[in-house]
């Protein structure tokens, strides 16, 4: 192997590096984009001309909105799309408050029954919680939430919150301990300290933003299971209802398809920013 | 959850009784049929409410692949709607045995249904009747006539003039038999039991199966995988791989010439096609006088037996034996046959075309609905298991009878002997 | 860590909420469950306890054993394909995304998370669609590299239907390792990779030299996970193959067998015993990784540390 120094602007070499890393991330790319497309082109087209010509964009021919007419006459997009923002939102922020106390506690603290704690929150990243649907079930009865977007609040923070602990406390066990003492030192109360651990481990806050969010709002078996009323629907339970009424027809399929991916595609762009800065200021080193 | 029970169903109680989630004279309706959401709306609940306006129904549908396990998961809960849609034979029959279907045995109109509607929906002595029948579904094959006239071939009257047919029609550059395996189901049902029953005699055969004097390995249960295996040559191109949804949309775009269906496929395709359709009943092989077909009692609706609103529940159930809903069910969601005796004109030329075969043909029902499918393995999903694998080629005819007929002699006493 | 001296009330005050929840809705239902594993039913709706007979049965009866295993090995082939597929993929993707040659890094990241965040019920929709042979779109591609002639109904075969689903899950997920090997990637000091260049090692070198033995923890992490999240997989299957993952199990997996045996399918009743113990099974198999995740990997990081 040649031992050259690379530095921007040099040779051959450098630059068929740069050319091959593009053409890798762009071929990928077309790959991650490719079935969305076909899938949001072909929902703007007549029956006929998804068959016939699927990669045509729609032209004045092919135009049609008839799939979403099927939809928006069959379902109530709308208001499932607030059930499952309302859902998504609040277990979210409960699983990230919920879970950063308690990490910081146990990368905090030396007290007895750290260790079994910290293995017992963790225990629930490798059970799958629908093992314990009808024991769910029937606890959400006898509360008298079935039917409720809080029923399914509660079971989305119970499930968060394993993941949430285990990589929280592993970021925060990585902050520097002069800083705590420093400030304990300043008279500092322990919620205070916690108030100034947390902006630290922002990357690792984003980090479990997004695992948390994603199978929240993905979710279909519990909305299935516990809160499957038309005023309950969430997004994904709504348009798998809707898939099964109308699954020969293809063009309200292809328009539901769009319509359930779309918001969650915007919610994820405007919120990968954050996320993307977050990860790269890399606030703990 | 053992000690807790009696405290959380009293605090169950309460809550449910403070949140108005039980207000008198509403009834909620559990359906695996979403597709009929709007007809039950718009149609069903209208009609019941001209009779009694202050009861008020909400049709709530699952998913059909889902409903089982959601149903059984809200029973379970004790929050479940208080009619409930009943699937044929065992699985009803176990919802009742748990107690959670109530016996319609004093159901007034009750006496509307014979026996043999009834069958699918009564306890193994006939002593208790559990669902009121709502519809039956028939199979045969439902065929474009535009192909049928460009190609110059006629409905074929013994199982060699279909196979022969068949192959006029691949010959003239269509997909004749539009069925995918992917889902498995259709091989076996629109595919095994739509073609069977005049291989193995219709009810003979399927109470022989029961009785243990015939298995699956043998006469016609063979002879019927064999000629299901003939369908493999008129297949669509990569049928291994199409789904329900998309064989229906093969054939509605025009491209397939004959489509093994249930009736319930003339009220889908109606607004898909743009070709004159047509039907014919599965051919019986050369020489038999006797034409079989499939008549499956499909569904029907029953009354969840823990509900608070019975009395409400048991008015409608008595609406459901008459004959003004008979009549709107069938012309509402052609292709769903009434069970009641009444006298019912079918608006739909092609409906009226599979209910004519129950004046020509005897009728059985699927073969592995009653009892034999009790046990593990599961009869049923055996067959949709074989079934799938002779279209596919990966198991023979003879393989796939003895395959069955092993999983059902290992729980079945009658097949053991 | 500091000890600490007085009664901890904000020891309480941080844990008790996360516990309490957690314990409640998730810990309690699963043991509840688990519990069943060990009883049998009664016709009377009641159920008596049965110690382990219901594993034996599992293990050894004809109609359960072949069917456990199956779907065993068959979920080992779904965690080899993301192991050999995804997550070498998204260790590639992670490293040229943290390459200060690549122009528009944040729209590619954006752009290659993307399926990841969309639900398993609409990516199994989707490619179940474009894998449909009425819609002929994988032929279409194949064609495009003149291979036409090779397509076949991938998802019809018992001999690719598995693979694909892999594939198709591979697509969806490889965005949740690329994202954790960046962060670890992104978190490596400038000054280490400098002083290597300065000593003429390049890119490849300084990848393999420097920064991939700096985020070996992350490596495993990511391997336990996957691990984790395909013994517990089931919705992707579910949607494209339904209960009966055909063609002939072929694409069964512990999570399908475990849904089919609890809930039941079509005319099989739901065996909530039986059910629970093929969840008894998940849980020992998973709980088996996770354990030689902690004590073999990590310990052997912690010596490589130390």
């Amino acid at each position: 192997m040649t031992r050259r120094p690379l530095r921007p602007g040099r040779g051959f070499g450098y630059w068929a590096q740069v050319l091959g890393a593009h053409a890798v991330l762009l071929l990928y790319s077309g790959i991650a984009l490719f079935p969305i497309v076909l899938v949001v082109i072909n929902s703007f087209k007549e029956r006929r001309s998804i068959f016939r010509t699927p990669y045509a964009l729609p032209d004045a021919e092919s135009f049609s909105l008839v799939g979403y007419q099927t939809v928006f006459s069959g379902a109530r997009f709308d208001l499932y799309f607030l059930n499952s923002l309302f859902v998504t939102g609040v277990s979210l922020a409960l699983v990230l408050l919920l879970a950063s106390m308690a990490a910081h506690a146990l990368a905090e603290y030396r007290f007895t029954g750290n260790a079994f704690l910290g293995l017992y929150l963790a225990m629930g990243i490798m059970i799958p919680i629908r093992l314990g649907t009808v024991s769910i079930l029937r606890m959400m009865v006898a509360l008298g939430l079935t039917d409720t977007l809080w029923s399914l609040i509660l079971v989305y923070t119970a499930q968060g919150i394993p993941l949430a602990v285990f990589i929280l406390s592993s970021f925060m066990r990585q902050v520097p301990g002069e800083l705590k003492d420093a400030a304990r030192i300043d008279g500092a109360s322990e919620y205070r300290i916690y108030g100034l651990i947390l902006p630290l481990v922002r990357p690792a806050l984003g980090t479990v933003a997004v695992f948390t969010m994603i199978p929240i709002w993905n979710d279909l078996w519990f909305p299935l299971v516990l809160a499957s009323s038309e005023r309950s629907k969430t997004v994904i339970l709504g348009a798998q209802i809707f898939l099964g009424q109308y699954v020969n027809d293809w063009n309200a399929v292809l328009a539901s398809l769009t319509l359930a991916m779309v918001p969650i595609i915007v919610l994820y762009v405007i919120f990968s920013r954050q996320l993307i800065r977050g990860l790269t200021q890399g606030a703990v080193k | 959850m053992g000690r807790f029970r009696p405290f959380l169903l009293m605090l169950a109680a309460l809550t449910i009784a403070g949140s108005g989630f039980a207000q008198s004279g509403s009834l909620t309706i559990e359906s695996w049929r979403n597709d009929d959401l709007g007809i039950w709306q718009d149609l069903i609940i209208p009609a019941f409410n001209a009779h009694y306006p202050d009861i008020e129904v909400t049709f709530s549908p699952t998913a059909p692949t889902e409903y089982n396990a959601v149903l059984n998961s809200r029973l379970e809960a004790n929050s479940a709607g208080d009619l409930i849609t009943c699937r044929p034979f065992d699985l009803s029959l176990d919802l009742f045995n748990q107690g959670y279907l109530a016996s319609l045995n004093d159901l007034p109109g009750m006496e509307n249904f014979s026996d043999v509607a009834r069958s699918a929906w009564v306890t193994d002595d006939g002593s208790d009747v559990f669902c009121v029948p709502m519809a039956s579904v028939i199979h045969g094959f439902i065929y474009n006539r535009d192909i049928f006239e460009e190609v110059g071939v006629d409905e074929p009257e013994t199982y060699a003039d279909f196979l022969s047919m068949l192959q006029v029609i691949k010959d003239a550059g269509y997909a004749p038999l539009v069925m995918g395996t992917t889902d498995q189901w259709e091989a076996a049902t629109m595919g095994y039991q739509n073609i069977g029953p005049n291989f193995w005699n219709g009810e003979e055969g399927r109470r022989g199966l029961i009785e243990g004097t015939i298995g699956y390995d043998e006469g016609g249960f063979v002879e019927a995988f064999e000629a299901l295996a003939a369908w493999r040559p008129f297949l669509p191109d990569g049928y291994q791989a199409m789904s329900y949804p998309d064989a229906q949309n093969f054939f509605t775009l025009g491209i397939g010439a004959i489509f093994p269906a249930g009736s319930w496929e003339i009220g889908v395709f109606r607004p898909l096609v743009d070709f004159e359709m047509g039907a014919f009943p599965p051919p019986p092989p050369a020489g038999q006088d006797t034409c079989y077909i499939s008549d499956h009692t499909d569904i029907a609706l029953g009354m969840n037996a823990n509900s608070d609103n019975q009395e409400e529940a048991r008015l409608f159930l008595e609406w459901m034996t008459t004959q003004e809903f008979a009549e709107l069910y069938a012309n509402a969601l052609p292709g769903f046959f009434p069970l009641a005796d009444h006298d019912v004109t079918l608006n739909d030329p092609l409906a009226q075309t599979f209910l004519n075969w129950r004046n020509e043909c005897e009728s059985t029902i699927r073969s592995a609905y009653q009892i034999l499918s009790r046990g593990t393995p599961n009869n049923e999903n055996d067959l949709w298991n074989v079934s799938a694998q002779v279209l596919n080629g990966t198991l023979t005819p003879e393989g796939a009878g003895a395959a069955v007929q092993r999983g059902l002699e290992s729980w079945y006493p009658p097949q053991q002997e | 860590m500091k000890p600490t001296k007085r009664f901890p009330v904000h020891l309480v005050v941080f844990l008790a909420p996360a516990t309490l929840v957690y314990t409640v809705f998730m810990i309690y239902p699963l043991f509840d469950s688990l519990r069943l594993s060990m009883f049998t039913p009664l016709p009377d709706r009641t159920e008596t306890f049965a110690g382990l007979a219901n594993y034996v049965r599992l293990f050894t009866d004809a109609n359960w054993a072949p069917f456990l295993w199956n779907a065993i090995r068959n979920n080992f082939v779904f965690f080899a394909v993301h192991m050999l597929v995804q997550n070498p993929l998204g260790l590639l993707l992670a490293a040229l995304l943290s390459s200060h040659v690549v122009r528009f890094r944040a729209v590619f990241r954006t752009l290659l998370f993307l399926p990841t965040v969309l639900s398993i019920v609409l990516v199994g929709f989707i490619w179940r669609l474009i894998m449909s042979p009425i819609w002929g779109i994988s032929e279409d591609v194949l064609g495009l590299f003149g291979l036409a002639h090779l397509n076949q109904p991938w998802l019809g075969l018992e001999a690719t239907a598995l693979v694909t689903l892999s594939l198709i899950s591979v697509w969806q997920w490889v965005g949740i390792p690329m994202l954790l090997f960046l962060a670890a990637l992104v978190g490596i000091p400038d000054e280490l990779i400098e002083a290597a260049r300065v000593d003429g090692a390049n890119a490849w070198q300084v990848f393999w030299g420097i920064k991939f033995p700096l985020i070996l923890p992350t490596v495993g992490i990511v391997g336990v996970l996957t691990f984790v999240a395909n013994f517990n997989a089931f919705d992707l299957i579910y949607t494209t193959q339904r209960a009966l993952a055909g063609p002939n199990f072929s694409t069964d997996i512990l999570g399908t067998f475990f849904f089919r045996t609890f809930f039941g399918a079509q005319l099989q009743p739901g065996n909530p015993t039986m059910g629970a113990t093929v969840a008894g099974v998940m849980f020992l198999i998973i709980l088996g990784g996770v354990l030689v995740y902690l004590f073999a990997y990590q310990r052997r990081l912690q010596r490589i540390e130390l």
